[in-house]
């Protein structure tokens, strides 16, 4: 069995007296695709955020392979290499789809600020690596057409793609994607589903996903873990979790 | 329509994109170079006086450019750094300090003050954040009153013109040079910034704050930097506009000033180098055009006295309204309008409404 990549144990956070997870268990391993599922509210995005380290746990650990993620600032999370996208598309607005990618990739920039304001030829040197870098991630999700457009200007399912792509471009050994798939069409939804199994085996990038399109989670999922309320009812196969009776309760009622 | 056709990174790097880009400004470097000789005999002086105002004007703008337009900070203190700026270089001028020294030592000062007005910037934001700025603004001018040992209180400072390297400073045509020189290396260094990792995550902080720290941006440090940057630009300018009026004192340095300096950047166009340029050269003009157009107007509207200040508040009510992106956004669409005339569509520069943005943590 591969390592385990990021583990969450007995996580919990209270907001005030609403208590958003509860006690929630599970572990990603080192090269699967894992999902958590469940009805809206039920906790998915909040978890999201308590690995981002936006939220602090208030019960409970999360460790990211040896390493205890409690008391990080967010920033340190993408440096360890940790890349999010968001349900609501948190894209940089007021910049070109390249200028976008290349914030991507200030988890690796390093320079010091008198470097940068006298540009000197390390720097445009670096620039040329970061440029290099994005350019690879601009080919493997067919953003070309894309690179100098505005993405003020961009169709829905282009920003999700480039908001993807500003994930791969932290360079990150673990993904996480809240719902690629919403606001997609069939068409677009399927070329999500290619990539994220095209982001697992060649680039070998683990996948951690909030999704409820479940057509996508079966197709790309190796695990899932089924939410409900903030507690977890079921962990398996897609197949074992979409027939267990509590999660077929919790979606359609008894 | 001019296509560039892209075969190295280099072409997105460069600070010129094309050879005509490079022919224009080299045009414009020229012709600012050889203003002096060009001008008239009779109104050179009070030209080459406008210019260095302009200049001096868009060092400023550039500053808070940096900090409101590419950061996203708004800043209602920023004539309290350019009062620190100004009280700096007048205070080591009279102590015998040679200018390159006093100078460095207002961009540094200014810097550490701004560092500790963006500590609350890194806790509050929006209208918060100008009021605390705002506040800011008060007290140095309270300070720069009551300090009398050191700023001589309300009767001010008097300034002796700038000795650069044995050449006394002492005309019009020679401050124009040096304002313009100082304003060519903070464009030159600020250009070099935003095409660099720390300019671009200012942009990404402006944009969306969750995102960018997710990417990995610190977001204290980086807007500490923004705060530190442009109050030591706005240090500088404030140094030379000390130099340019030759005498300071707190009351030149009030909030309607700091108002002043956002004009600059909204008029001109928010968030472009260009829109900074424009915007001081705006300031600077429109109180001119003003006065030039009293002799035209009925006696009961040129004699009232808050003239210029309605016709300033108007126009930045309507450049709001109709031209968010000011000038150079104006500027922009004529443009496009002659370069793809006859094709141009008044939709092309429309922007689509944002996405709803629920859950956001900002």
């Amino acid at each position: 069995m591969a390592a385990i990549m990021l583990s969450a144990e007995h996580i919990s956070i209270r907001f005030g007296g609403l208590v958003a997870v509860n006690d929630v268990s599970f572990e990603v391993r080192e090269g699967e695709v894992y999902t958590i599922i469940g009805p809206n509210g039920a906790g998915k995005t909040t978890i999201f955020n308590l690995i981002s380290q936006i939220y602090p746990v208030t019960g409970g650990r999360i460790r990211f392979g040896d390493r205890d993620l409690g008391g990080l600032s967010p920033h340190r999370v993408a440096a360890l290499g940790i890349a999010r996208t968001f349900q609501n598309i948190e894209l940089f607005e007021h910049a070109t789809v390249l200028h976008n990618l290349l914030i991507g990739r200030h988890a690796h920039a390093n320079a010091g600020l008198l470097q940068e304001i006298f540009f000197t030829p390390a720097q445009r040197r670096m620039e040329f690596a970061h440029r290099e870098k994005v350019e690879e991630v601009i080919d493997f999700l067919d953003l070309q057409h894309y690179r100098d457009s505005l993405v003020a200007g961009l169709p829905y399912g282009v920003r999700k793609v480039v908001e993807l792509a500003r994930a791969l471009c932290v360079e990150p050994t673990l993904l996480l994607l809240d719902e690629p798939s919403s606001g997609l069409n069939l068409e677009e939804t399927d070329d999500m589903a290619f990539w994220i199994d095209d982001i697992k085996n060649d680039l070998g990038i683990t996948v951690l996903m909030v999704e409820h399109d479940m057509n996508l989670v079966a197709r790309v999922s190796d695990r899932v873990l089924a939410l409900n309320y903030g507690q977890a009812m079921a962990e398996g196969t897609p197949q074992e979790v979409q027939s267990h009776p509590a999660v077929i309760e919790a979606y359609l009622g008894t | 329509m001019r296509f560039i056709f892209k075969t190295e990174y280099d072409q997105d790097i460069r600070l010129f994109k094309h050879g005509g880009a490079k022919f224009w400004y080299g045009l414009l470097a020229l012709a600012l170079l050889a203003a002096p000789s060009l001008l008239d005999e009779g109104t050179r002086d009070y030209y080459l006086s406008q210019m260095g105002f302009i200049c001096v004007y868009a060092i400023i703008g550039l500053g808070l450019m940096l900090l409101t337009g590419f950061t996203g900070q708004v800043s209602l203190g920023h004539a309290a750094f350019l009062a620190i700026g100004a009280y700096a270089e007048a205070i080591l001028q009279a102590r015998g300090w040679p200018f390159p020294l006093s100078i460095a030592a207002a961009f540094f000062v200014t810097g550490i003050a701004g560092i500790v007005i963006g500590l609350p910037a890194l806790r509050v934001k929006g209208i918060y954040l100008a009021i605390a700025t705002q506040a800011f603004g008060f007290i140095v001018e309270e300070i720069l009153a009551r300090w009398e040992s050191l700023t001589n209180g309300n009767s001010g400072l008097h300034l002796k013109p700038v000795d650069f390297f044995g050449i006394a400073i002492d005309t019009e045509a020679r401050f124009y040079y040096l304002a313009l020189g100082l304003l060519a290396l903070v464009l030159l260094g600020m250009v070099n910034l935003m095409r660099s990792p720390t300019g671009r995550a200012f942009v990404a902080i402006r944009d969306s704050e969750i995102s960018a720290q997710s990417m990995g941006i610190h977001l204290a440090k980086y807007k500490t930097i923004a705060f530190a940057l442009s109050a030591a630009i706005t240090g500088v300018a404030g140094a030379l506009y000390a130099h340019k009026l030759q005498f300071i004192s707190p009351e030149q340095f009030n909030v309607l000033v700091s108002i002043q300096l956002l004009m600059i950047i909204f008029i001109g166009g928010i968030g472009s180098f260009h829109g900074a340029i424009f915007g001081a050269i705006f300031v600077i003009a429109m109180p001119e055009a003003i006065s030039a157009a009293k002799d035209w107007l009925p006696a009961a509207i040129a004699g009232q006295p808050g003239l210029e200040p309605t016709v300033f508040g108007l126009i930045l009510i309507l450049v709001i309204l109709f031209e968010p992106t000011g000038i150079y956004g104006r500027w922009l669409k004529i443009r496009t309008y002659f370069t793809l005339f006859p094709f141009y569509r008044r939709a092309m520069f429309k922007r689509q409404k944002a996405y709803m943005k629920s859950e956001r943590l900002r």
